[in-house]
C-alpha cells in the first residue's frame, strides 16, 4: 500500500542539543561541580544528524518476532505502542489466530527499543496493514514449523531452537474465510488493570531514589535566557539545578520541592515582537505562502470556461491541540553513560534517536520503553518530556521523572496546522466540470477529490506559520475534506441538487457510494424536511485506505451556538478485525471530532497561548454528545485498513451542511461555532 | 516532633507528614504509590483525580490532604471486594468502555459514587454526575452504557 507521509510528520529536531557530550564536558550548577563526561569521543562522533532510516527493512527472523518458551507462553515483539487505539489488541488476536494459540497465551512486548524490530511510528494508521499482516506472516510461519497440534498437545519442548533459524516469509497466513480469533470483538487486553487502576503509565512509575523534575519555561516562544538567578534554588536542600544551553531545568525528591525551587529561580527573558495571532492567522499564512506543486488533470481554464455556473469560496482551519489525557511524561534513569527512558511516544525509536543527537551519544547507548500511553492522537511523535528528564537525572546522578502540566502540555507541544483552502468550481448540467483547490498550511494528505471531475488542478503551499506544529490525528485530510465536501453541498445547492444525489451522481468510487448510501440509509436521509431551526447533512470521504461518510442532524437555536443532536457515521476499511473495538474507534473519532468541528481553536497573541487550559480551552464533555449511530461494512474480500484517523474527518462538514439546511447560513471556518472570529476574513464567499 | 495527619484511605490508615500542606492527589500518588487516581490538569476540570470522600465524589487535585484527615478514602484500588471487582467494574469491561483508560478510573469512582446515591439515575442525572469528568478519547457513549448496565445489576444482585 503506499503511504505518502504527511507534511508534518517526524521532521522534527530534537528539542534541545546539550553542550556537554560535544564539547566533552558539561557543568552543573547544583553543588557548583564540573563533571567530566563519560563518553568516549569516538563514540560522540558516531551520533548526530537525523536518523530518520525510512528504508529500514524488517527482520526476517521469526525469532525477532515472537518467542515461545517450554511451557507455550508465547512473547510477541512489536515496535508499536499502545495509545488506546487497540493495537496490543488486534496484534494479540493476529498471534493467536495464525498460531492457533489461545490470546490468554500471548503476551506482547510493545515500543522497547532493545526488544523490538525497529519501528518508525504508530501513526498513519499503519498498524493494521503493515504490522498486523507482518505478525501474522510471524506467527503463521512459527505454526507450520511447530506443527499443527501443538497447542493441542502441549509440547512446546524445543520449541525455540525450532523457531531459531526460522524464516517469516516462510508463513501462510490463514484466509479470512477460515479467521476464528480475527473478525471477533476479543476483549481489550489488560482490560481488568484499567478498570481497577493498577495499570501503569508512565506518569505511574516511580524508582527508588527518584527525582522530580521541573523545567523553566520561556515567557512566551522564541524567547531567549537573558539570565537566570539560581542561587536561592541552589540552596534548597536535595535540589539539583541545571544550566545547559537552552535549557533550564531542577530536580527534587519532591513534586512540591521541585516546585518550590523552579518558582525560585529568576529569570529575565528577551523575545522578538511577534505579528501572528489568532486574529490575524489567515491573511498572515496567505501572504507567506510558497507555490504549490502542481496536480491536475484536463484544463481547469477550459474547464471554468465551459462551466454554466461558477463558484468561489474560501475556508479556514484553527489551529488546535491534541490535549491528551495523560500529559507528556518521562523517566530517565543513567548507568554509567548507558540511558533508560520510559516514556509516551508514537515514536520509541526516534525518541532513542533524538536522545543520541540531543547527548551526543550513539544510539546503542539508549534504551527508549513505550508503557501504554494516555493516549496521543498524532501529539506524541516527540520526545522532549525524554530528554528534559535524561538530561536532569544525567546531572542529579539519580533517576527523574518528569510529567508536564497541562499548561505545559497545551502550550509547549506543538498543534495541528491551521489552513486556509480556496476553492473554484464550475458545474454544467449537475455535474462538476472543473475544480480548483489549494491549500495554504493544512496539510496536503486527503487533497485529491475521489469525484469524477474532468478538469481539476489541487495544491498544496507551504507557508510560514506561527506555532510549532505537527501531526493530528487525520489532521490534513480534515481539513481538506472540511473545505470539500462543503463546496460540494455548495455546487449541490447552485445546481438545484439534492446533495446526496449530487454527490452520487458525480462519483464513480464503488465503495465511496456503499458508505454514503449506507450512512443515508440508517439515518433516514431525505425522510425529514429541514427548517425552522433544525437541519441535516452529509459528508463523505476517503483516506489511508478507508472510506467514511456522516449524516448529521443540528439544531440551532438563534443566539446560540449550533448542536449537534444525532450523527450516523458508516465507515469501511476493508475486513474488519475487531467489530467492537473498530466501532469504539468510530464513536471516539465522532465525539473527538466535535470539539474541532464545533469549538475548539488555540487563541494566541504576541507568542503566548491564551487559552492553554481546560477551563479556557473546550474540549467535547458528557453534555455535548450526540445520539451516534455507527454502520460498519464489512469487507472480507478486502485486507484490513487502519481506523484511527479517517473516522474523524467528515462530522465538521456534514455539521456545516446541516447547519446550511437549517438557517441557509453557509459557516466556512472550522470551529463553526467560532465563525469569522479571524479579523481578516478570509471567509465568505462570493460566485463570480 | 514533625507534626503528622491520618489519612484513612480504603480502609487503611496512613500517618503522613503534615507539612507542607499538598494535595490529597499527590499524597495519594507520589507518597502512598496509589496511582490508580490520575492527575490531568490540576485545577479541577477533568475528573481524571476523581476519589470518594466519605461516599461523595471529589476532585482529589483541588483537596488539602489536611481536610480530609480521618475521613473515608476511598479510590479506584478500593471499589473491589476481596478480589471481586465491583458491578461498574464489571460493567465497563463489558461495555468496552475505554480506550486509552487513563480517564477511566475517574470515571469509574464518580459513577460508583453516583450509583451509592442513586441505584436507578436517568440519562440526565448520569450527565450531570459526569459532566467534570473529560474523556479524550470519547468513549462518552459507552461508559453511559456502563453506567446504566451497572444500575441494572445491582438492581437484580438486590432483588
Ligand atoms: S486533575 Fe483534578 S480535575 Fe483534573
Ligand atoms: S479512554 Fe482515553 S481518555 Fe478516556
Amino acid at each position: 500500500m503506499s503511504y505518502e507521509p504527511e507534511r508534518y510528520e517526524l521532521m522534527a529536531a530534537p528539542a534541545y542539543d546539550f553542550s556537554f557530550g560535544r564539547r566533552g564536558f558539561f557543568k552543573t550548577l547544583g553543588g557548583g561541580i564540573v563533571v567530566v563526561s563519560f563518553l568516549a569521543k569516538s563514540q560522540a562522533q558516531e551520533s548526530g544528524g537525523g536518523r530518520a532510516r525510512f528504508g529500514r527493512s524488517l527482520p526476517q527472523q521469526i525469532a525477532a518476532w515472537l518467542h515461545i518458551d517450554a511451557q507455550g507462553a508465547v512473547t510477541v515483539y512489536t515496535g508499536k505502542v499502545e495509545v488506546g487505539q487497540n493495537a496490543r489488541t488486534s496484534l494479540t488476536q493476529a498471534a493467536a489466530e495464525e498460531l492457533g494459540a489461545p490470546a490468554g497465551a500471548i503476551e506482547l512486548v510493545m515500543g522497547d527499543t532493545a526488544r523490538t524490530p525497529f519501528d518508525m511510528g504508530t501513526f498513519g494508521s499503519m498498524t493494521t496493514p503493515q504490522m498486523v499482516p507482518q505478525i501474522r506472516r510471524a506467527a503463521a510461519a512459527a505454526r507450520e514449523i511447530l506443527g499443527p497440534g501443538a497447542w493441542e498437545t502441549l509440547d512446546f519442548a524445543n520449541a525455540d531452537k525450532k523457531l531459531a533459524s526460522g524464516v517469516t516469509t516462510s508463513g501462510h497466513p490463514k484466509p479470512t474465510s477460515e479467521w476464528k480469533v480475527l473478525g471477533t470483538s476479543v476483549s481489550k487486553v489488560h482490560g481488568r488493570e484499567i478498570v481497577t487502576g493498577s495499570h501503569r503509565y508512565t506518569s505511574d512509575i516511580k524508582l527508588p531514589g527518584m527525582l522530580y523534575g521541573r523545567v523553566l519555561r520561556p515567557e512566551r516562544f522564541d524567547a531567549k535566557l537573558v539570565a537566570a538567578e539560581t542561587s536561592a534554588a541552589q540552596a534548597m536542600p536535595g535540589v539539583t539545578v541545571v544550566r545547559d544551553g537552552d535549557f533550564t531545568g531542577v530536580a527534587a525528591p519532591t513534586p512540591h520541592q521541585a516546585q518550590l525551587a523552579l518558582a525560585a529561580i529568576q529569570a529575565r527573558w528577551t523575545a522578538p515582537e511577534t505579528q501572528w495571532s489568532s486574529k490575524t492567522l489567515f491573511s498572515e499564512l496567505k501572504r507567506t505562502a510558497e507555490a504549490g506543486r502542481e496536480r491536475g488533470a484536463g484544463s481547469i481554464e477550459k474547464g471554468l470556461a465551459e462551466a454554466e455556473r461558477k463558484h468561489q469560496a474560501t475556508y479556514t482551519i484553527a489551529y488546535i491541540a491534541h490535549a491528551p489525557l495523560e500529559p507528556r511524561a518521562a523517566v530517565a534513569e543513567w548507568n554509567g553513560d548507558r540511558l533508560t527512558v520510559w516514556t509516551g511516544t508514537q515514536r520509541p525509536f526516534g525518541v532513542q534517536s533524538e536522545l543520541a543527537q540531543a547527548f551526543h551519544l550513539p544510539e546503542s547507548n539508549i534504551r527508549v520503553m513505550v508503557p501504554d500511553t494516555g493516549a496521543a492522537y498524532g501529539g506524541k511523535h516527540t520526545g522532549e518530556a525524554a530528554i528534559e528528564a535524561a538530561r536532569l537525572a544525567k546531572a542529579a546522578g539519580k533517576p527523574v521523572k518528569i510529567v508536564w502540566t497541562r499548561e505545559e502540555e497545551f502550550t509547549w507541544a506543538y498543534f495541528r496546522p491551521a489552513g486556509v483552502i480556496e476553492v473554484r468550481s464550475g458545474v454544467s448540467n449537475g455535474r462538476i466540470v472543473a475544480w480548483e483547490f489549494h491549500n495554504y498550511n493544512a496539510g496536503a494528505s486527503g487533497l485529491n477529490t475521489m469525484y469524477d471531475i474532468p478538469n481539476k488542478r489541487e495544491e498544496f503551499h507551504p507557508t510560514q506559520y506561527p506555532l510549532r506544529q505537527g501531526s493530528y490525528r487525520g489532521l490534513a485530510a480534515t481539513a481538506n475534506h472540511f473545505a470539500r465536501e462543503s463546496h460540494m453541498d455548495e455546487l449541490a445547492a447552485l445546481s438545484q441538487s439534492e446533495p446526496l444525489e449530487f454527490r452520487l451522481r458525480n462519483l464513480k468510487d464503488e465503495r465511496f457510494r456503499a458508505v454514503l448510501q449506507a450512512a443515508a440509509d440508517r439515518f433516514g436521509w431525505g425522510k425529514r424536511k429541514a427548517g425552522a431551526g433544525v437541519g441535516y447533512g452529509i459528508a463523505g470521504g476517503f483516506e489511508k485506505g478507508s472510506y467514511v461518510a456522516t449524516c448529521a442532524e443540528v439544531h440551532c437555536e438563534s443566539g446560540q451556538a449550533p448542536r449537534i443532536v444525532r450523527v450516523v457515521e458508516a465507515f469501511e476499511c476493508g475486513a474488519i478485525l475487531n467489530p467492537d473495538m473498530l466501532k469504539n474507534q468510530v464513536e471516539g473519532a465522532v465525539v473527538q471530532g466535535l470539539g474541532g468541528a464545533l469549538f475548539e481553536a488555540v487563541e494566541f497573541e504576541n507568542g503566548r497561548i491564551l487559552d492553554a487550559r481546560f477551563s479556557k480551552y473546550r474540549v467535547p464533555r458528557f453534555r455535548d454528545l450526540p445520539k451516534i449511530e455507527v454502520v460498519l461494512l464489512n469487507r472480507r474480500d478486502l485486507a484490513p485498513a487502519g481506523a484511527g484517523e479517517t473516522p474523524i474527518m467528515t462530522l465538521a462538514p456534514a455539521a456545516a451542511n446541516a447547519i446550511y439546511s437549517a438557517t441557509g447560513e453557509r459557516i466556512r471556518s472550522m470551529p463553526l461555532s467560532r465563525r469569522a472570529a479571524d479579523g481578516s476574513t478570509v471567509s465568505g464567499a462570493a460566485a463570480v | 516532633m514533625a507534626p503528622t495527619l491520618d489519612l484513612v484511605v480504603n480502609g487503611t490508615r496512613h500517618t503522613i507528614a503534615a507539612d507542607p500542606p499538598r494535595t490529597l492527589l499527590t499524597v495519594l500518588r507520589d507518597e502512598l504509590d496509589l496511582t490508580g487516581t490520575k492527575y490531568g490538569c490540576g485545577e479541577g476540570q477533568c475528573g481524571a483525580c476523581t476519589v470518594m470522600i466519605d461516599g461523595v465524589a471529589a476532585r482529589s487535585c483541588q483537596t488539602g490532604a489536611a481536610a480530609v484527615a480521618g475521613r473515608r478514602i476511598t479510590t479506584i484500588e478500593g471499589l473491589q471486594h476481596n478480589g471481586r471487582l465491583h458491578p461498574l467494574q464489571e460493567a465497563f469491561l463489558e461495555a468496552g468502555a475505554m480506550q486509552c483508560g487513563y480517564c477511566t478510573p475517574g470515571m469509574i469512582v464518580s459513577g460508583a459514587a453516583l450509583l451509592a446515591k442513586n441505584s436507578n439515575p436517568s440519562e440526565e442525572e448520569i450527565v450531570s454526575a459526569l459532566q467534570g469528568n473529560l474523556c479524550r478519547c470519547g468513549t462518552y457513549p459507552r461508559i453511559l452504557a456502563a453506567i446504566r448496565l451497572a444500575a441494572s445489576k445491582m438492581k437484580r444482585s438486590a432483588a
